[in-house]
């Protein structure tokens, strides 16, 4: 996918998870790479536990269009409960990236969603963060699955946008966690 | 000849850049409502003023119509007075809007485009700000975040210009432009204090030794006379937005006019916008030029005073050109950008076949497809000649 002109990314998470954060994160890392980039979240009124939507865009031009990303290369959910209120892999490209955070297999996930387009993986980003960041804050390790699902960005540049965003915001040792959180994620991530 | 300043590149979200600008041009005074429906803007902005990075006497007042009297009140005094505010904000400002402009006070306001209630919705369209066109502000639109923070530096230019002396508001797409991250360039805040200069105003409530009065009484004898002059000054400040966005470009190979044209000149199709949106139609430009459609954008970057000229020199030979508007004004035979462009094409002739349309109300998504299916519609009313009668509203359930 990394060869591509374009690649546009939807994440869904519930308010407290870092779908915002995440989607900036990965934008970031490509930017570090020399590409432009748009990160945005759906709506401004974020607040703990209500549904998020953000997006990440990613070009190797600058990006003109300002709507909405409506087909979505790849699709990162943070919390399977969204399943029952929404439809996650609505406009999902037929041949995109669902990445799913839960301790289930990608089988479970395709058979749940009834889903017969698209690749399908999963990642237990929940059991990750609390294991590495003492907390269930999933974003950092999605961010893994989705550049493992991806290829956006390469893992070396992801890990390097995480050590010094976060670092200068939650000192080294945050940095650090969150990275080994990223490289579990992207050694854990199963397709299926 | 300057040589040209290389800003950094950073990455930023709309509200953090425009807060930034705000940052470096340090004003003597912001007044400012820091609840809903203001922007991450002033909490950008007041963090600053918390960290002792500018010198801004910070002023959080109790509402928007507050923030405005505040910013009168200190401009007056002679201090360079900023603030921002969106949507319904905008709207508990309008009588101190009108103050602030006949006072003749250089205030800058950073407008972040929301929709109006009722319902509550608070997205973006340009509701707020056109609803204050009248109020005699320069009114600059940005069509992306770079813009945002390149109007936010030359508006006070243009606002403090002694032969202009008004009020600028300078807008930007609520959530579109302001909550986007995106990388934008910043300059050096050395460039920005010398673009700006310092301000001296030739009254000041404070020059005991020139005492003057501002917001007198003025009935009949003269008032009329008053609003006249505010009405050239309007005029020239056209010529000041040009000769800014002359500096501001020599300075930073940016440069800005009043319109913005984009593939225009041998276009047969026009579209006609304001903000964002300008954006995405030259990404549906670039792939119906690719198909060999001589399709075109004229945005208008500056709505008060209206370029009437400009755009109808532009627009004067298209065979059919769409005006999208943003904004509605409820009963009226079109709406508020299409009958500005009507009126230009009028007065200086020749008139293409006009069709308007509305998008966007309230944060509606206006998509690709969407755009180019206006430009088809251009191509028929060329071919049949026939303009159907009344307003198209572009993705909208009816």
């Amino acid at each position: 996918m990394s060869a591509e002109k374009l690649v546009e990314i939807r994440w869904h998470g519930r308010g407290g998870q870092g779908a915002v954060t995440a989607s900036e994160i990965l934008a970031e890392a490509a930017w570090e790479e020399g590409r432009y980039f748009q990160a945005f979240p759906d709506y401004g009124g974020e607040r703990m536990g209500a549904p998020i939507r953000a997006y990440t865009r990613i070009s190797d031009s600058y990006i003109l269009q300002h709507s909405q990303i409506v087909n979505p290369d790849a699709v990162a959910v943070l919390d399977t409960t969204l399943f029952s209120l929404m439809d996650v892999t609505e406009g999902l490209k037929d041949d995109g990236a669902l990445v799913v955070n839960t301790s289930e297999s990608p089988a479970d996930i395709r058979k749940a969603l009834k889903l017969d387009k698209a690749r399908v993986y999963t990642v237990d980003a929940s059991r990750i963060a609390v294991d590495t960041l003492g907390r269930d804050i999933p974003n950092t390790p999605m961010i893994g699955a989705i550049v493992k699902a991806t290829g956006v960005v390469s893992r070396e540049g992801v890990l390097r946008t995480i050590r010094e965003r976060l670092g200068t915001r939650l000192g080294k040792t945050m940095a650090e966690a969150n990275a080994k959180a990223v490289e579990r994620a992207f050694d854990e991530t199963q397709q299926g | 000849m300057r040589v040209k300043v290389k800003g950094k590149p950073v990455a930023l979200r709309g509200d953090e850049a425009v807060a930034e600008a705000m940052r470096q041009i340090n004003p003597d005074v912001v007044a400012a409502y820091p609840i809903t429906p203001q922007t991450e803007i002033v909490q950008t902005f007041g963090q600053f003023v918390a960290n002792g990075q500018v010198d801004t006497e910070f002023v959080a007042v109790e509402s928007e119509h507050a923030s405005m009297s505040g910013c009168i009140g200190a401009a007056a005094s002679g201090a360079r007075a900023q603030t921002a505010t969106s949507g319904p904000g905008l709207a508990l400002m309008w009588e101190m809007l009108w103050v602030a402009s006949g006072m003749r006070l250089p205030i800058v306001m950073h407008v972040v485009n929301r929709a109006l209630s009722a319902p509550i919705n608070i997205t973006c369209d340009h509701n707020d700000s056109m609803g204050a066109r009248d109020c005699g502000w320069v009114q600059l639109y940005a069509g992306t975040m770079q813009e945002a923070y390149d109007n936010a530096i030359q508006a006070v230019r243009i606002a403090e210009h002694p032969e202009v002396m008004l009020p600028v508001m300078s807008c930007m797409d609520g959530f579109i432009l302001g909550h986007t991250f995106e990388p934008i360039e910043i300059l050096p805040d050395e460039t920005v204090k010398e673009f700006i200069g310092t301000y001296k105003p030739k009254h000041s409530l404070l020059d005991v030794e020139h005492p003057v009065t501002y917001g007198s009484v003025v009935f009949h004898e003269c008032y009329y006379e008053y609003k006249r002059q505010q009405i050239a000054a309007m005029e020239k400040a056209a010529d000041v937005v040009l000769q800014v966005g002359q500096e501001f470009g020599d300075l930073t190979g940016r440069y800005y006019g009043l319109i913005e044209g984009y593939e225009l000149e041998d276009a047969d199709f026009a579209i006609v916008a304001i903000g964002s949106i300008g954006g995405t139609i030259k990404k549906v430009i670039n792939d119906l030029r690719g198909q060999g459609q001589k399709v075109g954008l004229l945005r208008l970057r500056c709505f008060r005073p209206f370029p009437a000229q400009e755009v109808a020199q532009a627009l004067g030979n298209k065979r059919a050109v769409a005006v999208l508007d943003r904004s509605l004004s409820f009963g009226a035979q079109a709406h508020q950008l299409q009958m500005e462009v009507a009126y230009a094409l009028l007065t200086h002739g020749p008139i293409p076949k006009m069709v308007n349309y509305v998008y966007g109300i309230g944060g509606r998504d206006l998509l690709p497809s969407e755009i180019e299916g206006v430009y088809r519609d251009l191509m028929e009313v060329a071919e049949t000649g026939i303009v159907p009668p009344g307003v198209r509203y572009l993705s909208v359930r009816q």
